[in-house]
């Protein structure tokens, strides 16, 4: 039996202490946001935030948890009300495939909660782990920027 | 009688300052003006291109993200943070106005072409036995790369050795001329690969233990240096490579970093192996057969352990089966678990992983190492290649893990993989490593 925090809930998780974290989200949680592409570390559809900082949940043993909180893309809005780097890609129409958007969605967060003012080889640098391999960068690159200014503003639209 | 002592010795005090001060000023060398790129000849700056590339000069000249050559580029050294100089050939601040003579002397006296004296952080002390027409040959192609305006930083060096007079002494010291001897019971290619080693390649820089006044100690020559925080293993008898360096597995680690008996070149030592990619693939392989005699003849019985070494290793990588066994440890300092969890999806044997195989544990220098320095950095930062190039990817594991949990894990990897001794000190090893990276 492992403790884990998601979301600010706590969850009693019955797996093995090397399970990793996305199985975990997905399989026991329900929750689906987080994709499994490679399950290698490679391409960043399994982002998640461990203490703010965006990890590879399919190499984060839930052993390495206990005390820690994670953050999901359903912990960022809901479908009614998503947050504003969730409501940035939806203006931006930053996905096509959808398949590395949570991650995306995530890591920009994380990018942005620490560097609200980043330029634009920073933003480029810091998503560089993320891989899309449908084109759509200079989309989520423009949704990234919009969010950066919507919550430096406090003017994040609401969804339409 | 006490006046005609002190004067005495006064009178020898001012000869021996008097005679340091001759022997280490420096005349300028006349500017000269810059000519026009096509005036060089192509095959001089092609060679000249291989030879910066084995230099690694792209490396300490350049700012991290900056244009090549323009300088910027921190050496961090004991005594002070040197920041390599701008070597395009911009007249005002690179090296524009320097003659071919300027910039000869520079490589064989570190000395700048107005004559100031250059620390050591530039590897003159083994630049000095490059010969005229290499050092020309690297003239010629610096002075056909694009101009850049960027003024060079002043290093960041406490009083009294930002008195540059202080390299003079150094030199004095340390600094020994002349070109490197053939040496008669080795063939051509060895000694082709000596020349380029204690030359121009600079290898004993980061690979040769230094003294208290930053020189090599040559009479320790290979036994393991330091090199920005990572720890440079020793190349001689005492490399702690669990297969030993076979000429072969030298070439293809230099050549295409990674060999199946040692697995990738990480940290400061990629950027050496993307230059010797561009290298002419015989000087790689002079390099390799140099390199891989100081640890012993390169004979029938040195590749029989090697191979030994990588079955070993083999059996040693856990099966899935045994890692399922090690998941049932409990909590999160459990280092077995971790890897288990973390590390074990590339790192283990049976299936196949879809991107290139990763070096068994038991095989990598930085898990044999005396340090575990090596290790925690790539822990906490991955493997990556150099940006725009392309090459292996480790994740790093600074954010998921935390730094009981990459003590845990390094420990569990130490015993497991290495059989050495434990470390001791990890933890303390990872505070340097993390203030280094900012991680």
């Amino acid at each position: 039996m492992a403790t884990i925090t998601v979301n600010g809930k706590q969850h009693e998780v019955d797996a093995p202490p090397s399970t990793p974290l996305l199985y975990v989200l997905r399989n026991d949680l329900k929750l689906n946001a987080a994709k499994y592409g490679c399950g290698l570390g490679q391409c960043g559809a399994c982002t998640v935030l461990v203490d703010k900082e965006p990890v590879y949940s399919c190499l984060t043993p839930i052993s390495v948890l206990e005390g820690r909180s994670v953050t999901t893309l359903e912990g960022l809005g809901t479908p009614d009300n998503p947050g504003p780097v969730q409501r940035a890609f939806i203006a931006e129409q930053a996905a096509q495939c959808g398949y590395c958007t949570p991650g995306m969605v995530m890591r920009a967060q994380a990018l942005i909660e620490h560097k609200p003012k980043a330029s634009e080889s920073e933003i480029r640098d810091y998503m560089a782990p993320n891989l899309c391999r449908c084109g759509t960068q200079i989309r989520i690159l423009r949704a990234i920027r919009r969010a950066m200014n919507d919550m430096r503003t406090a003017s994040a639209e609401a969804p339409r | 009688m006490l006046v005609r002592a002190l004067s005495v010795i006064l009178i020898a005090v001012a000869v021996v300052f008097g005679g340091f001060f001759a022997w280490a000023w420096h005349n300028e060398i006349a500017p000269v003006q810059p000519v026009a790129a096509g005036t060089y000849d192509p095959s001089i700056v092609a060679k000249g291109a291989a030879l910066a590339a084995i230099g690694s000069c792209v490396v300490c000249h350049t700012q991290a993200g900056g244009p090549a050559f323009a300088g910027g580029y921190p050496v961090e050294t004991p005594f002070g943070t040197v920041y390599g100089s701008n070597i395009t050939p911009d007249p005002d601040t690179g090296i524009g106005t320097w003659s071919q003579a300027a910039f000869r002397r520079a490589l064989h006296e570190g000395v700048t072409r107005k004559g100031e004296h250059l620390y050591p952080a530039f590897p003159y002390d083994h630049f000095t036995h490059a010969n005229d027409s290499d050092i020309d040959a690297i003239y010629s192609f610096l002075m056909t790369r694009d101009p850049v305006s960027r003024q060079n930083r002043q290093p960041d060096i406490p009083f009294p050795l930002n008195i540059r007079l202080s390299a003079a002494a150094w030199k004095l010291l340390f600094l020994r001329h002349g070109s490197i001897a053939a040496d008669m019971a080795h063939n051509a290619e060895w000694n082709r690969g000596a020349y380029l080693a204690e030359g121009l390649g600079h290898c004993g820089a980061c690979h040769t233990p230094r003294n208290a006044l930053g020189a090599e100690k040559h009479d320790e020559a290979y036994n393991g240096g330091v090199g920005e925080d990572w720890h440079a293993p020793a190349l001689n008898a005492n490399s702690p490579a669990a297969a030993p360096w076979t000429a072969e597995a030298a070439f293809q680690y230099l050549r295409n970093g990674w060999d199946a008996h040692h697995g990738h070149a990480s940290g400061p030592m990629t950027p050496v192996v993307d230059g010797l990619a561009k290298a002419p693939e015989s000087d790689v392989r002079a390099l390799a057969v140099y390199i891989a005699s100081l640890s012993g003849a390169d004979d029938a019985a040195k590749a029989q352990r090697a191979d030994a070494a990588l079955k070993a290793a083999r059996e040693k990588t856990p099966t899935v089966a045994a890692l399922a066994a090690a998941t049932t440890g409990s909590g999160g300092t459990d280092g077995a678990a971790i890897f288990a969890g973390a590390c074990a999806t590339c790192h283990r044997s049976g299936g196949q992983t879809p991107n290139a195989r990763p070096v068994d544990l038991a095989l990598s220098e930085s898990v044999n190492s005396p340090d575990p320095g090596n290790l925690l950095h790539i822990i906490l930062s991955g493997v990556h290649p150099q940006s725009r190039e392309r090459g292996f990817i480790m994740p790093g594991f600074s954010a998921s893990l935390t730094d009981t949990q990459i003590v845990s894990v390094a420990a569990y990897i130490r015993t497991h993989f290495s059989g050495k001794p434990q470390w001791t000190g990890i933890d303390v090893r990872l505070g340097e490593a993390r203030r280094k990276t900012g991680s």
